[in-house]
């Protein structure tokens, strides 16, 4: 019980110091983080929530389902074309004009986002009957396909999306304040989730499908919570991308989206809230550092030529590598505990030694 | 027969040409304790997963009484899902262990108490329904202490030694709250001092939870021991019914067994 007690103390203090960071980075008091370092952080919290939300249906629930990239298109058009004032909208779409009802609605932030998370549940919904009923490779190639027809109708409404033009001039209202609120706000969520009685039962269908029939639980009934949830998730996520990023068009959601989220979720550890948001961290800042590798380089006598994607194709040797020797992940399916922490941070002077130790031997 | 708790009425299965169950009446008692006994392939399972609602039979009906009532009507169950089954109060093992493998022994019992959550998602989620699973886990941590499985309560299931296992498996079972408890091979891959505790292990279950028990098993002295009476299949067929006595002297039960004539079978 006193561990219980200071857990939850160390738990508080580093959550306030951390919102206190958050702040002051977006009040401008913290100098050294520019505009472009906030645009990534930003990116971070809501590749987190992305990440948790496929992870939630991938890791959580048993289903390879890689659809998110429509959900995300589908939260992202709607809070873009929700929060955007009627003569921007206009403006923006030049070669057609907007259906005249979605011209002249605007809301509050919130309340789109809102809106965009309730369109992707709702379609989730609907797609989730015969999608559902698929497992396995067939689930995730029904998921795929999905997300490609909803690019593909996005394309080709000019009159709801502007077609390939997207949708451009998006206010950016969703700075740190928003992103980490939110991104706090899913994990917690998550916590919940999966530590209440339906997250057990979703974790019973990803061990046993077979068993946790027999034990009472409804396969489609809850393979349809922890889908429409997942879609709810990555709507608000794809909002939040619409208002950072700015300008929008269809092609932002092609089906390889869906992997850089993939790639985040498995390098984290499947089924591990914790290692999902150390992943969305990681690789997203990571992703940006690593831009010089397109631009060409050279090592001594070694010159590499300018090469646009160079930096994807390490992390798709990434990928590779973790799916061939490292298939739990950073965490596996463990979480972040204080307890978990210090142990580590107790053992660590040990493994160091024990490392130097191993060396000498072989060099002897 | 007022006190019947499940029956099948001319239960038949057949997977293509192949007939793996025919024409299988079956009657299980309340606070009955009977066996399904038969060689290898000789449709045990399948009868299993017909009542079960795993499959749904080609012909044939199933009845299942729930509750403990005595003036509750037999239902018919046939071609109803696993799920909605076990709802009703039946409940099952499997013949190779199916735990939840990556969870400890006391969230597989947990788990087996989701059905009767009445808290929706979101109450669940926000803490609203706090009182309910308060319940839960006192109810599974109650279960674990009166199963002899306390010392073992945060460990992996995957760890426990198989015996263990087998036992966590009923644990769940009867975390579900069932009248009818199904057994499929609960020896299997045991040693003899094993078997010896099972049966008792099982006698002791059927009187604190007031269950009925069908099994499928292949131990002889845990089938004559502790079942009040017997069905041999053979090829899909019942070639005998009643009591351990009686079984172990009908001569076709030990011609199955033994495959002593060829020409006995069709």
């Amino acid at each position: 019980m006193k561990g219980n007690k200071r857990d939850f103390w160390l738990t508080v203090i580093v959550l306030t110091l951390f919102a206190a960071l958050v702040i002051l980075t977006q009040t401008g008091a913290v100098a050294f983080i520019d505009s472009y370092q906030i645009h990534i952080l930003n990116l971070c919290a809501i590749y987190t929530i992305l990440g948790l939300s496929m992870n939630l249906v991938n890791g959580f629930t048993g289903l390879f389902s890689l659809g998110q990239a429509g959900f995300m298109a589908i939260g992202a058009y709607v809070t873009a074309l929700l929060i955007m004032a009627p003569d921007v909208k206009e403006q923006v779409f030049y070669v057609e004009p907007i259906e005249p009802w979605l011209g002249a609605l605007q809301c509050p932030f919130w309340l789109a986002l809102l809106a965009g998370g309730m369109l992707s549940a709702v379609v989730a919904f609907f797609i989730g009957f015969p999608v559902l009923r698929l497992r396995g490779d067939y689930l995730a190639i029904a998921t795929l396909g999905f997300a490609e027809i909803i690019r593909i109708i996005f394309l080709n409404t000019q009159t709801l999306t502007n077609g390939s033009m997207g949708v451009k001039s998006i206010p950016p209202t969703a700075n740190l304040l928003w992103c980490f609120g939110i991104a706090a706000l899913m994990v917690l969520f998550m916590l919940r989730l999966i530590h209440s009685s339906y997250g057990r039962a979703f974790k019973a269908i990803r061990d046993d499908e077979i068993a946790a029939e027999a034990m009472g639980i409804n396969l489609f009934k809850h393979k349809m919570y922890s889908f429409i949830l997942s879609a709810f998730i990555a709507g608000v996520g794809g909002g939040l991308m619409a208002s950072v990023v700015s300008a929008i068009t269809p092609n932002l959601f092609r089906f390889t989206l869906a992997y850089d989220i993939l790639l985040i979720v498995v390098l984290g550890g499947m089924g591990s809230i914790t290692g999902t948001v150390v992943a969305a961290f990681v690789i997203t800042a990571a992703k940006e550092w690593l831009r010089w590798l397109d631009e060409g380089f050279s090592i001594g006598p070694l010159t590499v030529p300018e090469i646009p994607g160079l930096r994807m194709v390490i992390f798709s040797v990434l990928l590779m590598g973790i799916i061939l020797f490292y298939r739990q992940g950073f965490f596996g399916s463990k979480e972040f505990s204080w307890h978990g922490l210090f142990a580590f941070v107790r053992e660590l002077p040990r493994r160091i030694g024990r490392l130097f130790h191993r060396d000498k031997k072989e060099a002897a | 027969m007022g006190n019947t708790i499940l029956r099948t009425e001319h239960a038949t299965m057949r997977f293509g040409g192949v007939t793996a169950v025919n024409d299988f009446n079956l009657e299980v008692g309340r606070n009955e304790i009977v066996a399904i006994i038969g060689p290898n392939g000789a449709g045990k399972t399948t009868a299993f997963n017909l009542i079960t609602g795993v499959y749904t039979p080609t012909e044939g009906k199933v009845f299942f009484t729930p509750g403990r009532s005595d003036e509750a009507k037999p239902v018919d169950i046939t071609g109803r899902k696993a799920d909605a089954i076990t709802r009703m109060g039946m409940a099952r093992t499997f013949q190779n262990i199916r735990l939840f493998k990556t969870q400890t022994v006391y969230e597989n019992i947990l788990i087996g108490q989701h059905l009767h959550v009445k808290a929706g998602l979101f109450s669940s989620v926000t803490g609203l329904a706090y009182k309910e699973e308060r319940a839960m886990r006192k109810k599974a941590d109650d279960l674990i202490e009166l199963l002899g499985l306390a010392h073992v309560r945060d460990e992996l299931c995957t760890s426990l030694p198989y015996g263990q296992q087998r036992r966590l498996e009923i644990a769940r079972a009867l975390a579900t709250d069932p009248t009818l408890l199904l057994l499929d091979e609960p020896a299997a891959g045991m040693n003899p001092q094993e078997t010896v505790e099972l049966t008792g292990f099982i006698r002791e279950i059927k009187e604190q939870f007031a269950l009925s028990v069908l099994m499928i098993e292949h131990h002889m002295d845990l089938v004559m021991d502790i079942s009040e009476r017997i069905y041999v299949l053979d090829f899909g067929q019942t070639i005998a019914t009643g009591t351990p006595a009686e079984i172990q002297n009908d001569s076709r039960v030990i011609e199955a067994y033994l495959g002593v004539d060829t020409d006995a079978e069709d």
